[in-house]
């Protein structure tokens, strides 16, 4: 199966966000935007929801420091209790250093994977490209052209395109999903 | 988008527009290595291979080919993972700290500094490790269900605790740095004209396209890793203060150690970053990103730090004649009066007078001053760790028992093949990545260029002077 998308280049990132709102408005669905940098106010134009990666970064530290604190409770009281100078078994706040780093330690891998993971981002991935300039200086309305879609609603896309200052409109048919 | 003040001066000089910074970054990786950045790697890597060999040298015949002995256990060894431990405070301080006190300043030098941090970890990470003697052994740190009882490894020692600083300082920085990569490798992949380029960025930019959604996350994933990072940057030398701070030695056993290492640590960083930058900003034409803004903007930070280091020497000096312990206080005396009187005379004039130099402005925005003051403190604050590691210990509690230590050409080898480790790899790094965060100084353009300012500042209707008009050199 073919993957055709119908691609708006734009050189002002303020032009390409208020073209996006004007599509949205107009009921056309736009299916991403390629750009060079992130562009503030972009994802409420496209209305994409906010991210929860954070909401993984608490879970995999809150996850860290569990581990961490059962741990060494467990070695220091149950497993090998060993007597350093009298001092109590569960002696928490010699514990506190390592419950902290391996905490950030579990936040941060486990976050970065997620990231990677969700992005479907990993060493040697080839994506096709719409446009080798989005990676430079050029801001990219994609648009995805289904079966269903139609070609009233095609012109309508381009004629949008067109009049909120795309400088190039091209399609594009990918052999898989870029 | 924000608008800022006309007052504020620009962050990035000469009308640029993205693409022309896109050429300006990615020029240094795409064109040929000049003859002086050969023979200088050639040099930097021989150096690295002498400290690598004379590693070997001392795993081979043992810690006896260094100058330890029994009084003074710890040497050129701590004294140089502390250091570099330090050196590598100052990326992640930018890239996290600055981050989140939204300083836009910190775009031109982030990246290169991230990647300095790193390096500088590596070379901060051997010294324990062969210190240890037997390195294969290394593993009986880590708590793993093993042979030897189980016996766990003591979680209540401030020397575990630093296995575990150190490591998760170098994954976090590590992560950071190569998550905030990834789309500017994907820009140089997309510029690269030779099959082999264009395949090997290929692999190293994870397939990033640049999406909305992708970035959203890559936002979300870097504000995360900067807020945790911040209290993870100040507990690593925290941390390793209670290396010296926990044991009951005379000189150590304080508790001004933790803030008065965190505050060194980002000194020495800074005045590394503008060591390694200075030079790069001039070797890779890049003074219209890397300005006298961003360079005053370190130097106030030196200012800071310096004087927080400097408070911190007096208050120890202080502290030691108020407690009324003869030992803390002989401690002190022969610190500044004794056999190693040179470390800390060294010491006292590199980082308590001369970083108040900087309150002098024309001194502040000087090049080559800064340069030279760099340099300065870093002696200066390897001059702090070996005063305080040496002195305390090398006239411990028994009179008979005193001795004196100087290093052999072993540990000194060693020194110098870590400062050739960190120069070759960041020589490597500046030339097949970008230094500059490209995809962030694109960001703050339209914030911070000198021609948006220019048509802001006209737009204002304003006639007056403005006191941010300053020009680049």
């Amino acid at each position: 199966m073919r993957n055709k998308f119908l691609v708006g280049l734009y050189s002002d990132e303020d032009k390409m966000i208020d073209g996006v709102r004007k599509m949205r408005e107009n009921h056309l669905e736009v299916y991403d935007v390629v750009s060079p940098f992130a562009v503030h106010g972009l994802d409420d134009a496209l209305g994409l929801n906010e991210s929860r990666l954070h909401i993984t970064g608490f879970i995999y530290g809150a996850t860290g420091l569990t581990i961490a604190l059962t741990f060494m409770s467990w070695v220091f009281t149950s497993d090998w209790p060993l007597n350093f100078g009298g001092k109590p078994h569960f002696s928490f706040p010699a514990f506190v250093p390592i419950l902290f780093e391996f905490t950030v330690l579990s936040a941060s891998i486990g976050m970065t994977l997620t990231f990677l993971l969700r992005s479907g981002l990993y060493p040697g991935r080839i994506r096709e490209k719409l446009d080798e300039r989005t990676t430079d200086d050029k801001f990219a309305v994609v648009f995805r052209i289904y079966k269903r879609t139609t070609s009233e609603e095609i012109s309508k896309m381009k004629e949008l395109l067109q009049s909120s200052g795309a400088e190039e409109i091209k399609e594009r048919d990918l052999k898989r999903h870029y | 988008m924000h608008a800022e003040s006309a007052v504020r001066a620009p962050l990035i000089y000469g009308n640029k527009t993205y693409h022309q910074i896109t050429e300006d970054i990615c020029r240094p990786i795409e064109s040929k290595p000049t003859r002086l950045y050969l023979i200088t790697i050639t040099f930097t890597a021989l150096l690295m291979t002498w400290g690598l060999f004379m590693i070997g040298w001392t795993v081979w015949f043992g810690i006896g080919t260094w100058g330890l002995n029994r009084t003074v256990d710890w040497g050129w060894d701590i004294t140089n993972f502390v250091w570099w431990i330090g050196i590598g405070h100052a990326g992640t301080l930018i890239s996290a700290i600055l981050l989140l006190f939204r300083q836009k300043w910190r775009m031109a030098i982030n990246r290169a500094a991230e990647a300095m941090t790193i390096f500088a970890v590596i070379c901060a990470g051997l010294f324990p490790i062969f210190h240890m003697g037997r390195v294969w052994l290394i593993f009986f740190n880590l708590p793993y269900p093993n042979s030897r009882g189980p016996l766990w490894p003591n979680f209540n020692s401030p020397l575990l605790w630093d296995v575990f600083a150190i490591s998760t300082y170098f994954t976090v920085s590590l992560l950071f740095w190569y998550t905030g990569l990834i789309p500017d490798i994907a820009t140089v992949r997309d510029r690269a004209k030779k099959k082999f380029t264009k395949w090997i960025y290929g692999i190293l930019s994870f397939g990033w396209t640049g999406s909305a959604k992708h970035w959203q996350r890559h936002e979300a994933l870097s504000l995360v890793l900067a807020g945790i990072s911040t209290p993870l940057v100040l507990s690593v030398h925290t941390i390793v203060s209670f290396d010296f701070a926990t044991s009951v030695i005379p000189g150590w056993h304080t508790t001004i150690f933790p803030p008065y290492f965190v505050a060194g640590a980002i000194f020495s960083g800074f005045a590394m970053v503008l060591t390694l930058m200075l030079v790069a900003r001039k070797v890779m034409n890049l003074q219209q990103y890397i300005t006298l803004e961003h360079i005053e903007s370190m130097n106030k930070i030196i200012v800071l730090t310096g004087s927080i280091v400097g408070s911190a020497y007096i208050t120890e000096l202080f502290v030691a004649w108020y407690s009324g312990n003869i030992y803390e206080q002989y401690a002190f005396a022969n610190r500044a009066l004794g056999p190693y009187w040179w470390a800390y005379w060294g010491m006292m004039t590199c980082n308590v007078i001369s970083p108040q130099l900087f309150w002098v402005r024309p001194l502040r925005r000087s090049v080559w001053f800064t340069f030279f003051m760099s340099i300065i403190i870093n002696c200066g604050m390897w001059f702090e760790r070996f005063v305080i590691i040496v002195t305390s210990i090398h006239r411990d509690f028994i009179p008979s028992s005193w001795s004196y230590y100087s290093p052999t050409y072993v540990e000194i080898s060693i020194f110098a093949g870590t400062v050739g480790l960190f120069l070759t790899a960041f020589m490597l790094f500046a030339k097949t990545m970008p230094v500059i965060a490209m995809a962030e100084t694109k960001h703050i353009l339209r914030i911070s260029g000198d021609a948006q300012k220019k048509a802001a500042a006209a737009h204002s209707h304003s006639h007056e002077d403005l006191p941010g008009s300053i020009q680049v050199h």
